[in-house]
């Protein structure tokens, strides 16, 4: 070790001027389906990601979930030229590879190939867009290998605080069920499966993504010829809004034995093309959005209470949430939940410091940057936004508005949206071990 | 099988040209630089050549805990700074530690390049190692514990649970999140000796990847790193064991389990040393088990619907080129309750046995390297991943330029060499675990 009286004190070197990002190179069109479809040239590496979003919601809670959920897993598994299979062989080929994920919001296929094979995974998905079989023995297997895994899924604590959480809040909008119970998978069958693909995967109020070493403009002509002929008919589908949040006990599920207790916030938030999002959006990571919050600054690097406390922003296309989460072992449940109240309380009532709020502009700025660096980055955002209607003249413009936000700013959208009075919380936990602690913060109800 | 007029051949698999720039300092310290001016980010990555398997007796989840220290202060830093510049620099940080080696790594906007050499070169010249936050971060380090093994089903399984029924010495089988035991028992003195071990400059490199002018970061790494002082490097001991003769079995009870789960691993010839070797196992990995046209998906999962999922892949940590030997390629499998471990166990016997006995089909050669080279370049197109690779790869092999050859030389391995690596793949040489739902009775 070095003496470390001969150390001089060294000073943290300041930042250079920032480069700016350079402008994308990006072309868009709408085709005469309704089809939205988006390229961007980003070159780095001779790949192209796709994806593919297309609104799915349903009318009620949870009414077609186990249907989508089986028509995600079956969407690939034959087409009227393929098998399974083959059709898994034919993006091989080419480098390629799709993948289908639902939830209560849209429905997404996802993909990459090397760039020479762009041409023709735009066939194959436009192979089963339009003429995707659901072969009932592929169905009776992938619905059943889905519900073990929803079983499997189910015995997370993750999964489960999400679950109950996710009923607390929406109650009967279609949010309030993400997963479908095994049981209810097991029962759908084929043809409720063809029935909901004519039905929602439709190309009005869809929209397609291409990032990738490509020429923008060739590809919209390139996705005009591969997908011009999918369902020109039917009419784009709409999700009904999302209830308010309504303050309550908390509600706290049993997982008896469990050596951690997962709590869960849910608190109002803002939307992404609302006026004050920049603002709102400051204030949460003050409060626990990064590492360098009041929450993970108290709860980890203080107290050891947890390892991955966060805040994060969820946002739907029929409204936003936030969401504080925590993984505390069980005998600090209460003094844990004590202290995300109280940050929460302090946020919401006492402006943050000034040198709070440049930390906090600085990373929102400069994570988004990073976040759309890569091609699957840039993807997965662009995707993102579209599901709000926003695209990339949001992003561009973005840095500008959060260079503005002033504090009076970021401490109005905190009083208006994280205080603690009007949060939903929801604890899974070993509740005859927690209940008692819990009760001495608030009412507590036992699900 | 029917092909459309309009699927043509192949298509062929394209190269990468990174950069690799290289230099190393009076001290030892290794560096590795790949500019890239398409967007104004940059990685910064020091690699450190020590890991779990290096872990003291008495010990176990010593490596990862230290690696939770080096972000606790340093020299001219307090707690808690670390975080703070790297963030309130737009960018973001993380750590980790791997069977062979242990990273630190930013991801910013290319303005604060000086900013992110100062933070590494000031904890490589002295972290805080106070008794205060080797309490905190050990109450930080159970809590990931809990949540990522103790509190979870199929927690551990099968990276931390296989290795004790293959291997036979304290550095390979042990437990590297550790024991409570250990991890409460560690000492600040115990934290000084490692880091003035392991943390040499001479033992690390260093990579930086993105928007940077080559002339321009060289010299401010010379400034920032040039006066850590140089120590002795340790010389890293083998950790060869033989090959195993005949098979191990054990069970694991998991009593939060829903399904019951199999793994199974065999040893692969070394990475590093022999790596014209090692790369058709890559492959072998990919023929077995990658997409719904692969060996044991199409057999198990679509066919005889015995298993919900299989995966096989290279190393324990999943790191086909950032481990050293000895490694394994691993099969898994979730299967239903209804269906015998056995049952899954002689279906995967039988395919390896056809793939090892009928060869290859035509065409599933080339398909299983396109996929391969398109998973590579994917892993290479974000700025971090690329840094990191060509980082371990310098430090392992000193050769980062593999980074932009790996994809050619994995389309290079012969239908014949896959075979004889299946061929390799018999019971008598392998570890299996099962995992049993539910508490032992």
């Amino acid at each position: 070790m070095s003496p470390q009286h001969a150390a001089p004190r060294r000073t943290v070197p300041a930042l250079e001027e920032p480069r700016a990002l350079p402008e994308p190179e990006v072309a868009e069109r709408t085709l005469a389906t309704g089809l939205r479809v988006v390229a961007v040239r980003r070159g780095t590496v001779p790949l192209v990601e796709l994806r593919l979003r297309i609104p799915f919601a349903g009318e009620a809670a949870g009414e077609d979930v186990p249907v989508s959920a089986v028509l995600a897993n079956t969407l690939l598994s034959g087409t009227d030229s393929h098998s399974n299979v083959e059709l898994a062989a034919e993006l091989q080929k080419i480098g390629g590879g799709l993948s289908v994920g639902a939830d209560p919001d849209r429905l997404v296929v996802s993909g990459n190939t090397l760039s020479d094979g762009l041409g023709r995974l735009l066939e194959l998905l436009n192979e089963v867009l339009t003429s995707a079989t659901y072969p009932e023995r592929e169905v009776g297997t992938e619905r059943e290998r889905l519900a073990d895994r929803i079983q499997i899924a189910f015995s997370q604590p993750a999964q489960l605080v999400r679950r109950a959480l996710l009923r607390r809040i929406y109650g009967s909008h279609p949010y309030a069920v993400e997963t479908p119970e095994p049981s209810e998978v097991r029962a759908v069958e084929s043809p409720a499966v063809r029935a909901l693909h004519a039905e929602r995967v439709l190309p009005a109020g869809s929209v397609l993504v291409l990032v990738g070493n490509v020429d923008p403009a060739a590809t919209l002509d390139l996705v005009e010829n591969a997908l011009g002929g999918w369902a020109p008919t039917g009419s784009a589908h709409r999700t009904p809004a999302v209830p308010p949040l309504t303050a309550g006990p908390l509600l706290l599920v049993d997982r008896p034995g469990s050596v951690q207790s997962s709590l869960r916030v849910a608190l109002p938030a803002l939307p992404r093309a609302h006026p004050d999002y920049a603002a709102f959006q400051l204030a949460n990571l003050v409060f626990g959005g990064y590492f360098s919050s009041r929450l993970v600054e108290n709860i980890r690097e203080d107290k050891g209470y947890t390892y991955s406390p966060h805040s994060s922003v969820d946002h739907s296309a029929a409204g936003s949430v936030t969401l504080v989460s925590a993984d505390v072992a069980t005998e600090v449940t209460a003094p844990a939940l004590l202290e995300i109240e109280y940050e929460l309380g302090r946020i919401a009532t006492l402006p943050p410091t000034a040198e709070e709020l440049e930390q906090a502009r600085q990373y929102a700025i400069g994570t988004l940057a990073l976040s759309v660096s890569s091609q699957a980055g840039l993807a997965g955002m662009l995707t993102a936004l579209a599901g709000t209607g926003l695209d990339l003249g949001w992003l561009a413009e973005h840095p500008i508005r959060l260079a503005k936000v002033t504090l009076e700013e970021v401490a109005a959208a905190a009083a208006g949206h994280l205080a603690p009075s009007g949060g939903v919380t929801v604890v899974l936990g070993d509740a005859d071990v927690v209940a008692g602690p819990l009760g001495a913060l608030g009412p507590v109800e036992r699900s | 099988m029917s092909a459309p007029t309009s699927a043509g051949a192949p298509v062929t698999i394209p190269a990468t040209g990174f950069p690799v720039e290289r230099f190393t300092l009076p001290n030892g310290l290794r560096v590795v630089l790949t500019p890239d001016r398409s967007a104004p980010v940059i990685a910064v990555g020091v690699v450190y050549d020590v890991g779990i398997r290096s872990e003291p007796q008495g010990r176990t989840g010593f490596a990862h805990l230290f690696e939770h220290l080096m972000f606790q202060g340093s020299e001219n830093l307090e707690k808690l700074a670390h975080f703070r510049y790297v963030q309130a620099s737009g960018g973001v940080f993380n750590g980790s530690t791997h069977l062979d080696y242990t990273d630190y790594y930013e991801t910013l906007p290319s303005n604060a390049l000086e900013r992110a050499l100062f933070l590494e070169a000031d904890r490589m010249r002295r972290p805080e190692l106070t008794s205060e936050n080797l309490a905190n971060q050990i109450a930080v380090v159970k809590e990931e514990i809990r949540v990522n093994v103790k509190n979870r089903p199929y927690g551990g399984f099968p990276w931390l649970l296989l290795p004790p029924v293959m291997f036979d010495t304290f550095a390979n089988a042990h437990d590297g999140y550790g024991s409570f035991a250990d991890l409460e028992s560690a000492t600040v003195e115990d934290a000084q000796s490692f880091f003035s071990t392991y943390y040499a400059p001479g033992n690390a490199v260093l990579a930086v990847g993105g928007d940077l002018d080559v002339a321009g970061a060289t010299a401010l790494i010379e400034r920032h790193f040039g006066d850590v002082a140089a120590r002795p490097v340790p010389v890293r001991p083998s950790f060869a064991e033989p090959d195993l003769t005949s098979e191990r079995r054990a069970v694991h009870h998991d009593a939060m389990a829903p399904l019951p789960a199999v793994a199974m691993a065999w040893r692969v010839p070394d990475p590093v040393e022999n790596l014209t070797a090692y790369l058709p196992y890559v492959v072998l990995a990919e023929v077995l088990t990658d997409g719904d046209a692969s060996r044991l998906q199409e057999r198990l999962v679509l066919n005889d619907a015995i298993a919900t999922s299989v995966s096989g892949y290279l190393g324990f940590m999943g790191d086909p080129f950032d481990v050293r030997d000895p490694t394994a390629l691993l099969l898994q499998a979730h299967f239903p309750p209804t269906v015998q471990s056995d049952t899954v166990i002689t279906a995967i016997d039988q395919e390896i046995e056809r793939l090892a006995g009928s060869g290859l089909a035509p065409g599933e050669l080339s398909r299983v390297q396109a996929r391969l080279a398109a998973h590579f370049l994917r892993e290479a197109d974000a700025v971090l991943g690329r840094t990191l690779t060509i980082a371990v790869l310098e430090q392992q092999r000193g050769r980062a330029e593999l980074i932009n050859d790996l994809p050619h030389l994995l389309a290079e391995v012969t239908a014949e060499q896959v075979v004889a690596a299946a061929q390799t793949l018999r019971p008598a040489r392998r570890a299996v675990l099962e995992l049993v739902p539910g508490s032992a009775q």
